[in-house]
């Protein structure tokens, strides 16, 4: 199997699902003849033209309600958010217009939008640009979200998500945008809603999403051969839906679990996962659950201090370190 | 076009060139020592980026670095107009800015190395610089976000019954916002003394102001708001002096908003990451400016002729500016990272200011 980069899957995503559907289209600022801010549109503007690959102003409220409105008449538009941070600016259309208008028509209305972007901190941008609202996107009953954690998922995820009938966001990570994995040839889905089980283990489980899944994975390698500590970790991939069935048995399994996120704690999507874990499967824990959580504060802009504010390895496993205690 | 004022367009007049904004009578009043430190802030602003873009380059700073160079003159021009009731904000091309009312390079400097001495503590870097004590409300990283709130400083004003005027600085592409449009209605509606700073340099990242607004003279955008507006260049420091005095002072004194677009040039990529800069435009346009709008180059030439410097006298400023850019980054380099218990500092007030321990409820939630 050919070793891509998460951008490059990406990119192979929008590329085959523009050429199999003639409603695919794809809006955002700069995706177009500048090839993307962080080049995940690189190309498709010169091979599939100005009414595919659509440069906007800088008026995510407008193209984002545009969107959805161009929804409704069958258009399937991929907006990419030049960050999820930028997203914040069209919240009323995207919480209001893109969550509720087929609830609010009783079901006669739906809205297969996808809006696509980077949500994630540790690049040293301050605090107005490292938003992670997978969890706000959770909130609102009526939109998706699924957070790939590799190139395998961000494509099978990223064809999904623009096939799917409801507006789906696809939270990326401009860290992970450079790393390779295994892509396969031949096309695949990764369906919405299924979690991947990236370890398997016996005496704790990790519950985590995003670039944060893949820092689990390698803590998880570390507890093994520091500590004898054998981990199971769980990459949610999709936040909403979720795939409960996967976090229960394997916490029955290990009876212990640590959940793993980026977002601030309070209200993080993993307050909920713990909610679940404590209502289904409270006779199976042999300990409380704990989280690491990006520190709750604005992100930090100074390197060093934003590199601990966010999950880390070391920050990880003292987490798992006080679930296995 | 159909505008239903007639408004002084200097830009489109060929302006520059035929008349001398030096003997406006604003430029006049000026002292000699005054006018050698607009040339000295310019030098200052022009030698500070520079060394901020080799400390990038080194990777001393991180994140994003927007420069400044080539618009030198407009913060310097509009800034030192600014008298004590007067405010100012604007988006992360915001080093001009803060140099010019009067921030130190140390601690500018420091801020974008991330340390504890920087202006914002390291916590806010190259986008979010802040100096209220001088007037100067940020630093705003998130496209147009700035505007009402430069609104809101001339709500205040006229609120408290100052005599002042708000300037809120934005980019060409930032007018695309709806924040700014709403923001320009409620200004007008309610005679808020505000004057909006368009910096157009022709671009938003790589796309040219054509490809962005239908309308491409910005400034027209007032009328639909009925709001005075003129449009100047900004190459030349005496030129936006003139045009922006009328503009401040309209406002203080009459209590309305005022939208200014003034055409200017970035010689820098968007942001240092930029590096294809030459794609969205030629070299021959960039090399064009620098050759005949350099704002260093034209106040230089300007004073030199007016006898106000010698060759000498702006060789040792640009040394002497050099230098403190320099020394800036040593300090900056030097000074230390803050404590990791800064990260949850200044984030409540009612937090930081609980010395006796009086807040109810748990304000941080860490596992
Ligand atoms: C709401 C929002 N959308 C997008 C961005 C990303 N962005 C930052 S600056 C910029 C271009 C702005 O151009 P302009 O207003 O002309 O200002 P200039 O950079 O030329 O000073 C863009 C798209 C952002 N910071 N905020
Ligand atoms: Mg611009």
């Amino acid at each position: 199997m050919p070793l891509i980069t998460y951008r490059e899957a990406i990119k192979q995503a929008l590329d085959e699902e523009i050429q199999r559907d003639e409603n695919v289209c794809i809006m955002g600022e700069e995706v177009a003849q500048y090839n993307g801010a962080y080049k995940v549109t690189e190309g498709l503007w010169e091979k599939h033209g100005d009414k595919r690959l659509i440069d906007t102003p800088i008026s995510e409220a407008a193209f984002s309600g545009l969107a959805i409105g161009a929804s409704a008449l069958g258009i399937r538009p991929v907006v990419e958010m030049m960050f999820m941070s930028f997203s914040y600016v069209a919240i009323d259309q995207l919480f209001n217009n893109a969550s509720f208008c087929r609830y609010m028509s009783g079901g006669l209305m739906n809205i297969p939008i996808v809006v696509r972007g980077p949500a994630n901190g540790g690049t040293n941008v301050g605090a107005t640009h490292s938003h992670t609202p997978e969890n706000m996107v959770a909130n609102h009953p009526g939109l998706k979200v699924v957070c790939p954690s590799n190139a395998y998922d961000a494509k099978g995820l990223m064809k999904a998500a623009i096939r799917d009938n409801d507006p789906v966001f696809v939270m990326e990570n401009t860290l992970l945008y450079g790393e390779k994995w295994e892509v396969p040839e031949e096309e695949y889905i990764v369906e919405l809603g299924v979690a991947n089980i990236l370890q398997e283990g016996t005496d704790l489980t990790i519950v985590s999403h995003g670039r944060c899944a893949m820092l689990s994975l390698q803590a998880a390698k570390t507890l093994e051969e520091k500590h004898g500590v054998s981990v199971e970790v769980v990459d949610l991939r999709s936040i909403r839906p979720l795939d409960e069935e996967t976090i229960l048995k394997s916490v029955k399994k290990t009876h212990r679990a640590l959940l793993v996120e980026e977002n601030k704690p309070y209200c993080g999507v993993d307050a909920q996962i713990s909610h679940i874990i404590q209502l289904k499967a409270f006779d199976y824990l042999d300990a409380p659950v704990h989280r690491v959580s990006a520190i709750d504060a604005p992100q930090i802009y100074a390197k060093e201090l934003e590199n601990w504010q966010i999950p880390n390895e070391e920050r990880i496993i003292a987490g798992a370190l006080k679930a296995l205690a | 076009m159909a505008t239903t004022k007639k408004k002084t367009t200097s830009a489109t007049k060929t302006a520059a060139k035929s008349k001398n904004f030096a003997s406006a009578p604003i430029n006049k009043s000026l002292s000699k020592e005054e006018k050698i430190d607009l040339y000295r802030t310019i030098v200052g602003i022009r030698r500070f980026e520079e060394r901020s873009l080799r400390a990038y380059n080194q990777g001393k700073i991180g994140g994003f670095l927007h420069l400044y160079i080539g618009q030198e003159a407009v913060a310097t021009g509009i800034v030192s107009l600014m008298e004590e009731n007067d405010h100012i904000i604007t988006a992360y091309r915001d080093h001009g800015h803060a140099l010019a009312v009067g921030m130190s390079m140390n601690e500018c400097m420091a801020e974008m190395y991330g340390k504890h001495t920087g202006c914002s503590k390291g916590k806010g870097g190259s986008m979010h610089f802040f100096a209220p004590d001088k007037n100067y409300w940020g630093g705003h990283g998130i496209v147009a976000g700035q505007t009402p709130l430069g609104a809101g400083l001339a709500f205040a004003l006229k609120y408290k019954g100052l005599k002042g005027c708000a300037l809120a600085f934005l980019g060409d592409g930032a007018v695309n916002q709806g924040s700014f449009m709403e923001t320009l209605n409620l200004a007008s509606l309610w005679n808020i003394p505000v004057v909006f700073v368009i910096e157009n340099n022709g671009y938003s990242m790589g796309t040219s102001l054509k490809r962005s607004s239908a309308e491409e003279n910005l400034a027209h955008r007032a009328d639909g708001f009925d709001m005075e507006w003129e449009v100047c260049n900004g190459h030349d420091v005496f030129e936006v002096r003139e045009v922006a005095n009328r503009a401040m002072t309209r406002a203080r004194e009459e209590m309305k908003p005022f939208l200014l677009e003034i055409r200017t040039y970035r010689y820098r990529g968007h942001s240092v990451a930029d590096a294809n800069h030459e794609k969205y435009r030629t070299k021959e346009e960039i090399e064009e400016y620098k050759r005949t709008k350099d704002p260093v180059n034209v106040i230089k030439q300007q004073l030199l002729a007016d006898g106000t410097l010698t060759e000498e006298e702006a060789k040792r400023i640009d040394q002497e500016k050099k230098d403190e850019a320099e020394a800036s980054a040593k300090f900056a380099d030097e000074s230390p990272v803050a404590p990791r218990s800064e990260i949850q500092t200044d984030v409540y007030w009612e937090v930081d200011n609980d010395a006796e321990g009086k807040l109810k409820g748990t304000y941080f939630f860490n596992d």
